[in-house]
């Protein structure tokens, strides 16, 4: 380094091929999306190839990283620099999912007793020439066009009673994702012990809740289409629901894979240092992450 | 293993690479920096032509030119184009090439993650722009995309309109990400947060601004796709949605958005006016409060761009007031600005003469914006070509004057040549004039009644809207001037001095011109 203490790395072909990646991928999804009715379309394939292109690329780069920081290349600074963009990262998916709550509170306190009329605005009338059977409750299960153009829904997620409260399949996830983000707490705690083997059980535990979570995930979602006739195409209800959980599920998928790669790092690796791991805290935060996103659901989606 | 140890050993303290491989595998800050700049002034005169063509319609009354459908495509693609094409990678090109040396840092924070958000653009960019030659067009609902003309009524390539904003997007919060978590962590020991350069605390509040609303807008075409595709009615009252819930959310991004415009602007202007006056910047901490402040009140106006939706009143007393407050910390700059040059030995070189005009024609830019917030007063002006006045002053005359300010400010240190002073000034006062003779008259047609958004008018209108689009000619024909003294610039040229300016501070001044391409190696000292 030539008696400097900064890091400088050198050129990269990472980067230019992830942009190319992005571009198969998004240029794959918009054609595959605007051909869905056509069976011949095969846009699909551009957009597996990005997929295929993008994971390559994510893992050889992640690779080196991960050689350099084995090397010793990595300043203290860098891994600050590493640190502080992972914070920053989670701010903006806290944003992302801040846009749909908005929605979902706009929704709930605004727009739909609007439709029913309440209030002296342009709204009453629109509710009174257009619909006027249309009623405010929440959940909207009958649509201010009665399902004209909608599929109405037979029955919501929300809180059954206290009645039925161990049939409800939300209560049991957040049994499930509280707990994970218990154990992936007391993997690091072993970790930061040095405690490698304690690590890799509890790590292996957390990455497990996160499959019987999303496997309880797709067992909700299969009964809501199948049994309560909820979907996409259900109104407001449905869209505000199978939106935040559904981003909120993708979510639970990555940062599940991401502690998957840890763990495995670790496992078949020894990787992770008893004061130097911050690939695994960066997984971990996410997790934490996607906890409290739960929560905010389980409140806002599920109870209220 | 060793490969990579020895890969890390060789490059450093060498030039750049040879050939194309050196712009596409960069890591280099300068680079990066010059490939924003260049791709943004690719993206100007792009966006640029396509004013030409709505000026060029709106000379006369009637159709002349263009279809009335591709008028609209028009509108669209401008404002899209110059937002997210022009004036942000410009001011991330900007920060890119300054931000490092102002603080003493080698390079980015993330260097690896900062070619990716440059190289992104492109494609983003090549993919809007082929929607012109899509079924259908490309789109046409205006760059605030407002549903349900962005989603019922959209034309199939809104599909692809969406990705690439999504990439975009994806691009800027990356960009942002580095350039805050440079600023946090890079700094040489010394520069203490009140120490920093201006430039670089405005690019401070601006990354995070960007971080905080791009995911907001990524949401907000997420819920048009889901609309438009898959069934959902997000935006669609019939299923218990409401299309003002688009409005909302878009502006919750796009009033920040208008914000992340001009405060790297403020930086820009503050630093030359400083330079040019020969004196201390007057109120360095009260220029970073009113920026904090500018930047957390951004958050709670936004709804002053819906004042005709029918929001209820309390909202709409809310969103006035909110409005008005900006003026405050906006005034305080001014102010500030216009203190530091009184009593200075005042030189006008051509960065000046673009920071005073910059600091004259905000302002009135700032004062309409004061006009419109007021709803009554809104209740007339929303969607005349009153608020297209408004806005292009604050965003030509304002961000767009910065940035060329900047660049004639800094190209020195840059390319290591000094501009043509002549031309750069002949450029001023073409740009000038153009600007004003384009934008002053389009206050008068507004107030009078004139819609925005339509290719034909009444005739009452004819004579502002001819004016007008001279204006509009001679502005856009000038920076075929710039762009040639940029090149000449570049090519040769006498040779820039380190300090450039009499009067320059700044650790980017006391580094050789051109920079040396890795600046830092050690930390510098600080004073």
């Amino acid at each position: 380094m030539s008696g400097g203490s900064y890091y400088v790395p050198d050129q990269s072909r990472f980067p230019i091929f992830m942009a190319v990646s992005l571009f198969l991928l998004v240029m794959g999804a918009s054609s595959t999306i605007n051909n869905l009715d056509d069976p011949n379309s095969n846009s699909v394939y551009i957009l597996y190839f990005g997929l295929a292109c993008l994971f390559l690329t994510m893992f050889f780069w992640f690779r080196q990283v991960i050689k350099e920081h084995l090397a010793g290349l990595d300043s203290n600074q860098l891994k600050q620099s590493y640190v502080y963009g992972m914070a920053w990262f989670i701010f903006s998916e806290v944003m992302f999912f801040a846009a749909f709550f908005g929605a979902l509170f706009y929704v709930r306190a605004l727009a739909v007793p609007w439709l029913a009329g309440e209030g002296s605005k342009g709204a009453a009338i629109t509710a009174i020439e257009l619909w006027p059977a249309f009623e405010s409750t929440w959940p909207v299960i009958t649509t201010p066009d009665q399902g004209t153009e909608f599929e109405l829904a037979k029955k919501s997620m929300a809180w059954p009673g206290w009645e039925n409260a161990l049939k409800w399949l939300p209560l049991w996830n957040t049994i499930v994702l509280l707990s994970s983000s218990w154990t992936v707490h007391l993997a690091h705690l072993g970790l930061k012990k040095g405690n490698r083997k304690k690590f890799n059980a509890y790590l292996g535990v957390t990455v497990f809740l996160a499959l019987i979570f999303v496997g309880l995930q797709a067992l909700e979602y299969y009964e809501a289409y199948a049994h309560y006739g909820l979907t996409l195409n259900s109104g407001i209800y449905g869209s505000t629901f199978f939106m935040l959980t559904g981003f909120h599920g993708f979510h639970v998928m990555m940062g599940g894979f991401m502690l998957a790669i840890m763990l495995a790092r670790s496992v078949f690796a020894g990787h992770f240092e008893q004061h130097d791991h911050f690939g695994f805290e960066a997984a971990s935060w996410y997790w934490h992450f996607v906890d409290v996103v739960w929560l905010m659901l389980f409140i806002f989606v599920y109870i209220l | 293993m060793s490969a990579v140890i020895e890969n890390h050993h060789d490059e450093h303290d060498h030039g750049p690479a040879k050939g194309l491989t050196r712009w596409l595998f960069t890591t280099n800050h300068k680079d990066i920096g010059t490939l924003y700049l260049w791709f943004s002034f690719a993206m100007f005169l792009i966006g640029g032509a396509m004013a030409m063509v709505i000026r060029a319609e709106l000379f006369q009354p009637g159709m002349q030119i263009v279809e009335p459908e591709f008028y609209n495509q028009m509108i669209t693609l401008h404002g899209l184009i110059m937002i997210f094409g022009g004036v942000m990678p410009a001011f991330v090109g900007l920060a890119n090439w300054l931000v490092p040396m102002m603080i003493g840092a080698p390079d980015m924070a993330l260097p690896r993650m900062n070619n990716l958000s440059f190289w992104i653009l492109p494609f983003a960019f090549f993919i809007l722009l082929s929607s012109l030659f899509m079924e259908g067009g490309a789109p046409n609902f205006g760059w605030t995309f407002y549903a349900p003309l962005s989603t019922t009524y959209a034309p199939p390539s809104v599909t692809f309109f969406i990705f690439s904003v999504h990439i975009m997007g994806a691009s800027s919060i990356m960009g942002a990400i580095n350039v805050v978590v440079t600023i946090m962590n890079m700094r040489a020991p010394g520069v203490t947060l009140m120490k920093m350069p201006l430039f670089v605390w405005s690019w401070l509040i601006t990354a995070y601004l960007l971080i905080a609303v791009m995911p907001v807008l990524a949401g907000a075409v997420t819920m048009m796709l889901m609309d438009i595709h898959f069934g959902t009615s997000f935006f669609n009252a019939a299923g218990g949605g409401d299309p003002v819930l688009f409005q909302h959310i878009f502006w919750f991004f796009g009033h920040p958005e208008v914000y992340i415009m001009i405060l790297p602007a403020f930086g820009i202007v503050s630093h030359i006016i400083e330079t040019f006056s020969r004196k201390q910047l007057f109120g360095y901490s009260s220029m970073v409060w009113a920026m904090l402040s500018i930047a957390i009140l951004s958050f709670v106006v936004w709804a002053h761009h819906m004042f005709t939706v029918g929001l209820p009143l309390a909202a709409e007393i809310f969103f006035m007031w909110a409005t008005m407050l900006i003026a405050v910390p906006t005034g305080v700059k001014v102010f500030n600005w216009v203190a530091t040059m009184f009593r200075g030995s005042l030189t006008f070189e051509t960065p000046m003469l673009f920071a005073v005009a910059f600091v004259v024609l905000f302002t009135i830019g700032g004062l309409s914006g004061l006009m419109l917030a007021i709803v009554p007063a809104d209740f007339q002006y929303h969607d005349t070509y009153f608020v297209v006045a408004h806005f292009h002053y604050v965003l030509v005359p304002g961000a767009i004057f910065s940035i060329m300010a900047a660049v004639y400010y800094w190209i020195p240190k840059w390319s290591g040549n000094m501009y043509d002073e002549r031309l750069g000034k002949l450029h001023f006062w073409l740009s000038f004039i153009g600007v004003n003779v384009t934008f002053f008259p389009q206050h008068f047609i507004g107030l009078a009644g004139m819609p925005r958004r339509y290719p034909d008018y009444s005739l009452v209108f004819a004579d502002w809207n001819m004016v007008s689009s001279v204006g509009a000619f001679l502005f856009g024909f000038s920076q075929l001037l710039f762009l040639f003294i940029v090149i000449k610039t570049v090519m040769g040229g006498k040779k820039a001095t380190d300090r450039v300016w009499e009067g320059a501070k700044g650790l980017e001044w006391t580094v050789a011109s051109p920079a040396p391409y890795h600046t830092f190696s050690s930390p510098p000292k600080i004073d």
